[in-house]
Formats: structure tokens, C-alpha cells, sequence
């Protein structure tokens, strides 16, 4: 009953009401939405590093190394040489290593030339078909797949470089032979083939002249973005050559791949690496740890700045119910005597008062955490596009909401502690002989 | 059945008050009359349990209720004290229905619902059931409160200038209306006040002076 006037005293003042709760609902729906992407972006982030130690790659930043091998987000720093990288992947301290060479994308998802043992240390198996073999052979991953309604048996063309747009390689088809099962990480959007697969159908467009070949190094195995474009006159001259490469073996020799992910089996690598290939080849080692941690640290600034603002606007929430409560408190204290009167007892008319803010905070929150996702449906969906990079609004972070919503109701009672005790410490006496 | 023994009563500042006994039983009606300053809404407030005297006792039903604790007067003068009061107030949230609903849940904890309505009824309140307190008369709402006093058929009925802000007809009304109420529930009917027009009607009295 008490419950129920609370009810109905707040709607009573609709608009004093609708200000609490709608700063209430930005301030919980952005603390929502932080908590949300903070969980699964560094989800994200971390399960796909589980189990490689070290990334080598070409000299450059070694965060873009990280993000092109390892997220494949961003462009590749360039490539290395196949002998000189094998040489470190035989090393004794070497548990794993799986080398990755990039050069096409179909309609934006990336074809990746690696070996099968890339699937399995994602945890992906294989839905349907078969694993890749065959030069041309591909295994999509599972969100590819059920974007492109693809299936096994499907041929395709790739386009050169990373972006969609770029020239197509019409010459050869690749052949679906497998579909990944879902695996959350990045494999999901990838198009998995042999590293042959991958020299093949960039070699072809070289043969005209060896010699060029020293200064051309990016075009063989992995194309940057950007070195596409002075790369096209090769391809029109010797598309008619060698119509089909498959199974045939391309020697290693002065063959180049982008990266190769390292797990070792001794952690001394992890340490000694890095400071052991600047020092005497061409690569670099960069940890993935090491380049997440810098790069969280960099958002976490624009994160904090996030949060100290929805905390600011959770504290104004809080004065704009104080503000609300107190200033009514006056008009009703005729009503709190005659409840006295009635036989409320002084614990009712606190419990009335701290009922109706309390009241409004649930209300916050229940809004609050239903924008904050639906906010996330739609961060997902751009960056999903942008990114292939999705996130999920259905998931609850109970520990950290659990004390988003004990942090509101704090908001609440302290708001209303004043005007409770006020109502509490009445004279009705007094009240009703001035009235 | 209400009666006082020798209550005394101070505001500090050298305002004190003594007042003479009084006592009124089951379905009579007492008027307590006296100018202004002689402490009439004072008294009033020290039999509706709203104000503790210094000294001296209020018996209601034989309970001394200056002597209960605070909660146990909250909830005596809830089930056994109806006030009605110069300006009526409400919950302005919600209905005249509600309103009077709340009182009976207030002091039973059961919201009599089908009792309210009656009450409500004979009152000639009907029509305003569903509404709230401040789309109602003056003279209406001054009804929706007595309904209200009523609704715990309490054992003293205390009323505080019921008529001041009526006119002849209406407050002769009232009057009959609060003496009719009174003896139908058998209530003891306090009335405070200065108005001439009903120390004309009501011949047992007491003046403060």
C-alpha cells in the first residue's frame, strides 16, 4: 500500500519524475554500455591472443604488426622472407608456428595463406567439407559462409589487396572444400587457404621478369593496400599464361610470407626475441600482450573520461531527485500529518518517502540497462561492418550491473535520506495548528 | 466514551494552559467553545493524541493515551480517533475512494473497500468516487474527511471548526449531519469551535476562558 502511493506520488508530478529518470537512464545506459564493451572488447581482444607468444613480421610499428596478423584489422606491415623466417620457426625454444601470408580478400573478408593448424589453434573445426589441400582450395569461416551463402562445392574470385574494390585475379577461381564451425574469433571472417595458394596466383602475374622481382617483393605473396596500384600492368600482360597452377609445387626459394605466430615453449623467448632479430635480420618479434595492454591503455583514457561523465550525470540525477523531493516536501507535509493522523506510523512515512526514490532509480535502471544495449546493438552493427567485429547486448555482466544497480539505489537513499528524516521528525501537531 | 483529568499544557514562554475536565460518552456530542488564543485547537490536539499534555491524563475507552509510546499512539489514534480538521487534506495522488481506503488500511491493515463506498454513498459522494480530492467543492471534500473519520467507526470523533467556512444552510447541514453520524456509530462527537450558529444547536458545552 505504502509501495503504492510512492506509485502513484510520482507520477503524481510527472514532470519532475521524468527528469530523474531520464538522467538516470543516460547515466546507467552509458555505465551499461562501458561495462558491456570493456567485457567483450577485451574478450575479444585476449581469446584471440591465447597461445601465441610472439608475432613476426616485417620491421615497422609493432602494434600494426599485431593488429594485421593477429586481429586483421589493419594493413600489413610488409613481408618477410620464407627461408630466413623458417630458420627461427625451427628454433629449439619453438613450440608452434604458423606461418600467414596475405594477398586477397573476397567482397572485404580477408583470404589468408596459412596451414590447417591455424584453424585448430582457434578452435575451429570443420562443419562441413574438408580441410584446404589443393592449391585454391579454401575453408570460409563460419560468419563468411552465412553472410555470402556459401557452401562447399562454390567457386569465387579474390581481389587483390585488402579492399574490395581492388583488382579482381579472374585468371583462377578458388573452390570452397570446407565451412568452419563459429568459433567467436576472428577465423569466423576469414578465408583460409595454403600459403602455395597464395604465391600461386600473385607468381603468375611475375613471371614476365625475375629480375623485377627484387624490387618487387610486396606484389609476391602479401600486397599491401596500397602497392596494388602500380601493379596492375603485370597482371593484364600474363593472365593467359599458366592456366592452372593446382597441385603444382612452387619452390620456397626467395618466396615471402607476411607473418608467422610464434607459441614457445620456452617463455624465454617471449623476452629474448625481440631484442634478437632487431639486432640481426630484417623482422621484428612484437608481443601481442604487450601491444593489447599499450593499445587498452590508450582507449582506456577515452573510457575513464566516459565514465567520470555518467558518474557525473548519476550525481545530478541524484540532486535533481533531492532537488524534487525536498522541494514537495513542503506542500506535503499537510499530507504526511494527516497520514500521522490516520495512524501512519513515523517508519511509514520514511519508508513512503525513500520508497518513491528508490522507485525512480529502479526505473532508471531497468531503462538504463535496455538503452545501454540497445546502444550496443547498434555500436555492434557499425562495427561489425567496419571491423567484422560484432558485440552481443544480451549478455549480462552480473557482477559488474549487480554493483551498477546497488551504486543506484545509493544514489537513491542518499538522495532521499533528508527529505525521509524530515517527513520522519514531523510535528503533526504544529503542522496542522499552523495550517 | 472520552474523559480528561486535570490536563495542563505549555508551549514555554509562559503560554500555559490548564483545562477543565471534560467528558462526553458514546453518541453525545460536546462543543468546546472559546475565543481565540484560550487554546482550543490545543486542546483538540491533546485529545486526538497529536500533542501530549504535561500533566494530567486523556482516557479514551480507559486507555490514558498520554501515556503510550509513540507507535502505539500512532496506532491508537488511527483505529480509535477520527479528526476532522478546519481545511481538509489529502493524498493529492490519490482518488476520494483511495483516500478514504488508506485510512481503514492504516489503522486494520485491511483496506475496506465496499465500506468506503457505502460510507461514501450516504454521504452523497456517489459520483465522486474516482476522482481526485482537488476537482472536488470545498463542502464536498469537508464530506470525503468526515467519511474518512468514520470509515474505523473510531470511539471520539473530534472535529475542528467544521462549519467556519460555511454558509447558514450548508452549516446546519453539517452539524446535523456530524450528530446524526455520531449516534449512528456510536461515537463520543468532540466539535471545537467559535462559530455562534452551533453553540445554538448544540446545548452541551464547555467554554475555555
Amino acid at each position: 500500500m505504502i509501495t503504492k502511493i510512492a506509485w502513484k506520488n510520482i507520477w503524481f508530478k510527472p514532470l519532475n519524475t521524468a527528469l530523474s529518470i531520464i538522467l538516470l537512464t543516460a547515466s546507467v545506459a552509458i555505465i551499461t554500455l562501458l561495462i558491456l564493451l570493456e567485457e567483450q572488447f577485451e574478450k575479444k581482444f585476449s581469446d584471440n591472443i591465447d597461445g601465441i607468444d610472439i608475432v613476426l613480421g616485417a620491421q615497422g610499428s609493432p602494434l600494426q604488426l599485431i593488429l594485421s596478423s593477429v586481429y586483421q584489422v589493419d594493413a600489413p606491415t610488409g613481408n618477410i622472407d620464407y627461408t630466413e623466417a623458417k630458420k627461427w620457426m625451427k628454433h629449439p625454444f619453438v613450440e608452434s608456428a604458423i606461418p600467414l601470408a596475405f594477398g586477397d580478400n573476397y567482397r572485404g573478408f580477408r583470404i589468408v595463406g596459412t596451414t590447417p593448424e591455424y584453424l585448430t589453434k582457434y578452435g575451429a573445426a570443420l562443419k562441413e567439407g574438408k580441410v584446404f589441400v589443393n592449391n585454391f582450395d579454401v575453408v570460409l569461416g563460419s560468419a563468411i559462409a552465412q553472410k555470402m551463402n556459401m557452401k562447399v562445392g562454390d567457386k569465387f574470385f579474390g581481389s587483390h589487396g585488402d579492399a574490395a574494390e581492388g583488382e579482381v585475379h579472374d585468371h583462377q577461381a578458388y573452390t570452397v572444400t570446407g565451412i568452419a564451425t563459429p568459433t567467436g574469433k576472428v577465423v569466423d571472417n576469414l578465408i583460409l587457404c595454403n600459403i602455395q595458394s597464395v604465391w600461386a596466383m600473385h607468381d603468375h602475374e611475375h613471371e614476365e621478369g625475375a629480375e623485377a622481382e627484387d624490387q618487387d617483393h610486396d606484389h609476391e605473396a602479401a600486397a599491401d593496400a596500397h602497392d596494388h596500384e602500380d601493379h596492375d600492368h603485370n597482371h593484364a600482360e600474363k593472365a593467359h599464361d599458366h592456366e592452372h597452377e593446382e597441385n603444382a609445387v612452387i619452390s620456397e626459394e626467395g618466396k615471402e610470407i607476411t607473418a608467422v605466430l610464434v607459441k614457445f615453449r620456452s617463455k624465454m623467448g617471449i623476452v629474448t626475441w625481440p631484442r634478437i632479430l632487431a639486432q640481426n635480420t630484417k623482422m621484428q618479434a612484437a608481443s601481442p600482450a604487450i601491444e593489447i595492454n599499450r593499445l587498452f591503455a590508450l582507449f582506456g583514457i577515452g573510457l575513464d573520461a566516459l565514465r567520470y561523465l555518467a558518474i557525473g550525470i548519476m550525481i545530478i540525477s541524484g540532486i535533481s531527485i533531492f532537488i524534487a523531493l525536498y522541494n514537495t516536501l513542503k506542500e506535503r507535509k499537510y499530507e504526511f500529518a494527516l497520514l500521522r493522523v490516520n495512524g501512519a506510523s513515523r517508519l511509514q512515512l520514511l519508508s513512503l518517502v525513500l520508497i518513491e526514490s528508490l522507485l525512480l532509480c529502479v526505473t532508471g535502471f531497468i531503462f538504463g540497462t535496455i538503452v545501454g544495449r540497445v546502444a550496443l546493438l547498434f555500436i555492434s552493427g557499425s562495427s561489425e561492418d567496419e571491423f567484422k567485429m560484432s558485440f552481443n547486448p544480451f549478455q549480462f555482466v552480473w557482477e559488474k550491473e549487480g554493483y551498477l544497480f546497488l551504486l543506484t539505489i545509493f544514489v537513491g537513499i542518499l538522495a532521499a535520506v533528508i527529505p525521509a528524516v524530515k517527513a520522519y521528525s514531523l510535528n503533526i501537531s504544529k503542522t496542522l495548528a499552523n495550517a | 466514551m472520552i474523559q480528561t483529568k486535570n490536563i495542563h499544557f505549555s508551549y514555554g514562554k509562559g503560554t500555559d494552559f490548564s483545562f477543565p475536565n471534560i467528558a462526553a460518552v458514546s453518541g453525545e456530542t460536546l462543543l468546546i467553545t472559546g475565543g481565540s488564543g484560550k487554546g482550543k485547537t490545543t486542546l483538540l490536539h491533546l485529545l486526538g493524541g497529536l500533542q501530549r499534555p504535561k500533566s494530567g491524563e486523556v482516557l479514551i475507552e480507559n486507555t490514558n493515551i498520554a501515556a503510550l509510546s509513540e507507535k502505539k499512539l500512532d496506532h491508537f489514534r488511527g483505529k480509535n480517533i477520527g479528526l476532522i480538521l478546519q481545511q481538509s487534506y489529502f493524498v493529492a495522488s490519490l482518488n476520494v475512494l483511495e483516500n478514504v481506503v488508506l485510512a481503514s488500511w492504516l489503522a486494520s491493515g485491511k483496506q475496506a473497500v465496499e465500506k468506503a463506498k457505502q460510507l461514501l454513498a450516504e454521504l452523497d459522494l456517489k459520483e465522486q468516487l474516482h476522482k481526485l480530492p482537488s476537482q472536488l467543492s470545498i463542502g464536498q471534500q469537508q464530506r470525503v474527511s468526515i467519511a474518512r473519520a468514520l470509515i474505523n467507526e473510531p470511539k471520539l470523533l473530534l472535529a475542528d471548526e467544521p462549519t467556519s467556512s460555511l454558509d447558514d444552510e450548508n452549516a446546519f447541514k453539517v452539524a446535523d449531519m456530524l450528530s446524526h453520524l455520531a449516534k449512528q456509530y456510536g461515537t463520543a462527537l468532540v466539535i471545537v469551535t467559535h462559530d455562534q450558529r452551533l453553540k445554538d444547536r448544540f446545548s452541551n458545552q464547555i467554554s475555555l476562558s
